[in-house]
């Protein structure tokens, strides 16, 4: 374990936290904007800096095919590459694998895959992902796991839940770093409860340092994803930190913050300003559009490291639920909240009538949320 | 406007000068380098990062082309906003507004006429009267600007030439009578490659009421030995008090040309190729004869004065780009980070290369600026060709 967890909030479920890692100390709830290669496009260290980023990801399939983890190592560990004073967290490389490679191919050995570099047949195992991590020695690495979209439905999800379960010992005993790296797992099991309840109980049992929830953001409706996330996060221990991969969406993160979530990734933030979209606090603005030829005024950031900052703080100073009532009211001005923010807002004990043109009222409040 | 030369260094033509400007608090010392820039700013560097990473105040002189204008946004806005320097956030850089771009404004001899100078673009070929151009730039309010002119290549004919001459006076005369505001303008001078031609216009252009002279017409395909006595044709006719600025001599050995005839000011876009291509400069300023015999051209395709960040020798390469440069690139970064940068195209390697490439390059200003108030320009001239020559002829003997 190399890292610390401190709650020093709450409103219910909400919480914002000190999370000391090596390199850098966080507050939470906290966003972490993608670096694939080793950067975050077009931006300096400074400028991140001063907008308040704390954790960057590296993407380990990317750093690993260029300029290889060996290198990396060679140098002294991506930090030290990048020149970035604060904290590194990468993935497993296996989700780019089953996403970006058409022929790749999961066993119980590993992730199968065909190199881009040389079309050779070349395997991910576990113990591979952990070496190519230790390598690069970002504060927080992930565990392989075996995921699934949550729009496949059928036995496979058993399947890769329990593999997820069996590789997790395999990363854990390949892990040399122990005490300077943190090795998170990953919750899986679909939408299926009851194997998320498995999981997690299996991946509580090996008292990691700390935890995601995997396998969500991937195109599944809003009213299951919100509902995964209140079931880990309500089984996952209170201790110790809660990453949901690939969230998103601002009002998405907003909604898991109440509902007892710390961390957050995704490309969103700066895929969509490549595309000349400015995130605000009434939602977007498509700035290439011609109708924003002639506006002269300025676009009011809602930076995402920004919204997290917030976050933290007015949980800390013990207005949450104001905050998220007014960031709602500015993200639907005529009400129309989504019904699934209201039910998750129902069972995170966050009151939001005031922003609701009506409320609705069909949260089953007998399931284990 | 104010300029003044300082005097008391015999250095031929050469001259070191003052320049106060508009927004800027701080003088300016030239020989300057105005950075090229499009719509108003440098191709890879942010507003936020140009007032913190470049020095001051030798990077606050920016050059663009209104033409850059007549896409996106529309000059009415630029207007209603206040201009440039409003729009832009950058209230105490100088912006100078010439007609062609080196880049993506490039003169279209061929299709100017009477009416107006045409210019190839990414947005296809546009023609630009005088009066559409005055309209341009005053909703942009540079700090100054340079009346329309028909700039030609070297290879035309005598008689297109002399129409050049006539058709940039006249639109120098419509310039100035349409400038109501009483901005600052820089009146065009061009002339080909005839001696006389450039003559004529240049001491037609010194009778006009004026605060300084462009000279056109270069970096258009004439061989640097016959630009010599082209550019002197003009200074000569030029009063020494007032600025001369010329576009199209990007290169060092051009600049120090252009310094020698006695221009003032440059703008460039060196740094913008280098930057495209990899290639970090790392100019040895104080360079003194024969410390190159050694020098190994290698084969990335650098040589003494920049290297190519693309080449696999740089991979481990954990040293700055150069060792005592304080720019923001150097003083955080490797060349191995640049290198893996590069390779997997990301922006961050070309805002950090520009950063250093200007970096170095207004460092290369400096050092000529220095050696004119030493007294030792045409020395220092001498010693940076003749180096560089024997770098090239060392390698090419060493095979």
């Amino acid at each position: 374990m190399a890292l610390k967890f401190e709650v020093l909030g709450r409103f219910n479920r909400a919480r914002a936290a000190q999370l000391t890692l090596p390199h850098y100390l966080c507050q939470t709830p906290l966003f972490m904007p993608v670096g694939t290669q080793g950067t975050i496009k077009g931006l300096t260290k400074n400028q991140l800096e001063e907008i308040g980023c704390q954790i960057i990801l590296g993407n380990t399939y990317h750093l690993a095919l260029r300029p290889t983890s060996e290198l990396i190592d060679e140098l002294g560990g991506l930090h030290k590459f990048m020149n970035w004073p604060r904290a590194l967290l990468t993935d497993s490389g296996g989700f780019q694998m089953v996403s970006l490679l058409h022929l790749a191919d999961i066993t119980e050995k590993g992730v199968t895959f065909q190199s881009p570099v040389d079309g050779k047949p070349m395997l991910l195992t576990p113990e591979e992902s952990i070496q190519i991590q230790n390598r690069i020695g970002a504060d927080i690495i992930m565990a392989l796991d075996d995921v699934v979209r949550t729009t496949i439905t059928g036995p496979r999800i058993e399947e890769a839940m329990y593999r997820t379960l069996r590789w997790i010992d395999r990363c854990i005993a390949a892990h040399k770093r122990p005490n300077e790296q943190n090795l998170f797992g990953i919750v899986q099991g679909g939408l299926d409860p009851v194997l998320r309840d498995i999981c997690v109980r299996g991946l509580v049992e090996r008292n990691l340092p700390g935890y995601a929830i995997g396998g969500l953001a991937g195109g599944e409706d809003k009213d299951s994803f919100w509902r995964v996330v209140a079931q880990c996060t309500a089984a996952l221990p209170e201790d110790k930190p809660r990453y949901v991969m690939g969230v998103g969406y601002p009002l998405d993160i907003v909604v898991c913050s109440a509902l007892g979530a710390d961390m957050y990734d995704c490309v969103y933030p700066t895929r969509t300003a490549r595309f000349g979209t400015a995130l605000v606090p009434e939602g977007v603005l498509k700035l290439k559009h011609q109708a924003m030829a002639n506006d002269i005024r300025p676009i009011d950031p809602m930076c995402e490291c920004m919204l997290s900052r917030d976050l933290h703080s007015s949980i800390v100073e013990g207005r949450f639920p104001e905050f998220v009532c007014k960031f709602l009211q500015t993200m639907f001005p005529k009400g129309d909240v989504p019904e699934w923010v209201c039910n998750a807002m129902e069972v995170a004990g966050i009151d939001i009538s005031s922003c609701c043109r009506e409320m609705r009222f069909d949260v089953d409040k007998s399931s284990t949320l | 406007m104010k300029f003044a030369v300082n005097k008391g260094w015999s250095n031929g033509r050469a001259r070191s000068g003052v320049l106060q400007l508009g927004s800027c608090p701080f003088p300016i010392q030239t020989p300057a380098l105005l950075l090229t820039t499009r719509k108003g700013l440098p191709a890879f560097i942010s507003p936020d990062l140009l007032t913190s990473s470049l020095p001051s105040p030798d990077s606050h002189l920016l050059q663009f082309s209104p033409l850059h204008f007549l896409e996106g946004i529309s000059p009415k806005t630029i207007s209603n906003i206040g201009g440039l320097h409003q729009m832009l956030s950058l209230h105490q850089h100088i912006f100078a507004a010439v007609p062609r771009d080196s880049i993506i404004a490039l003169p279209e001899h061929d299709s100017t006429n009477k009416y107006g100078a045409s210019f190839q673009t990414p947005g296809g070929r546009l023609l630009i009267k005088p009066a559409e151009y005055v309209e341009l730039v005053s909703s942009m309010k540079p700090d100054f600007w340079v009346t329309l002119a028909d700039e030609v290549p070297a290879w035309v004919s005598d008689k297109r030439n002399r129409t050049s001459v006539d058709r940039t006076l006249r639109w120098l005369d419509d310039c100035l009578s349409l400038n109501k505001t009483g901005t600052t303008i820089f009146g065009s001078i061009v002339g080909g490659s005839s001696i006389e031609e450039r003559h004529r216009c240049a001491q037609e252009v010194a009778q006009r009421n004026v605060s300084g002279y462009w000279i056109g017409g270069f970096g258009l395909g004439e061989s640097m030995d016959e630009r010599a006595a082209l550019l002197t044709a003009v200074t000569d006719n030029l009063p020494e008090d007032m600025p001369r600025h010329v576009s199209g001599l990007g290169l060092p050995e051009e600049v120090l040309q252009g310094v020698a005839a006695g221009i003032d000011l440059f703008d460039s876009t060196y740094v913008y190729h280098l930057t495209l291509g990899g290639f970090a400069l790392t100019f040895p300023l104080e360079r003194n004869k024969g410390d190159n015999a050694d020098y190994q051209l290698s084969d990335s395709g650098g040589d003494d004065m920049k290297i190519n960040l693309k080449a696999t020798i740089y991979r481990k390469d954990t040293s700055p780009i150069v060792e005592s440069c304080n720019c923001f690139t150097c003083q955080n970064h490797t060349k191995a980070y640049l290198n893996h940068l590069f390779n997997v195209h990301e922006m961050l390697a070309q805002t950090l290369l520009e950063i250093h490439n200007t970096h170095q390059y207004l460092g290369f200003f400096c050092s000529i600026r220095k050696a004119i108030e030493e007294g030792k320009f045409e020395q220092f001239r001498r010693n940076f060709v003749e180096s560089r020559r024997e770098c090239l002829f060392a390698a090419a003997s060493s095979d």
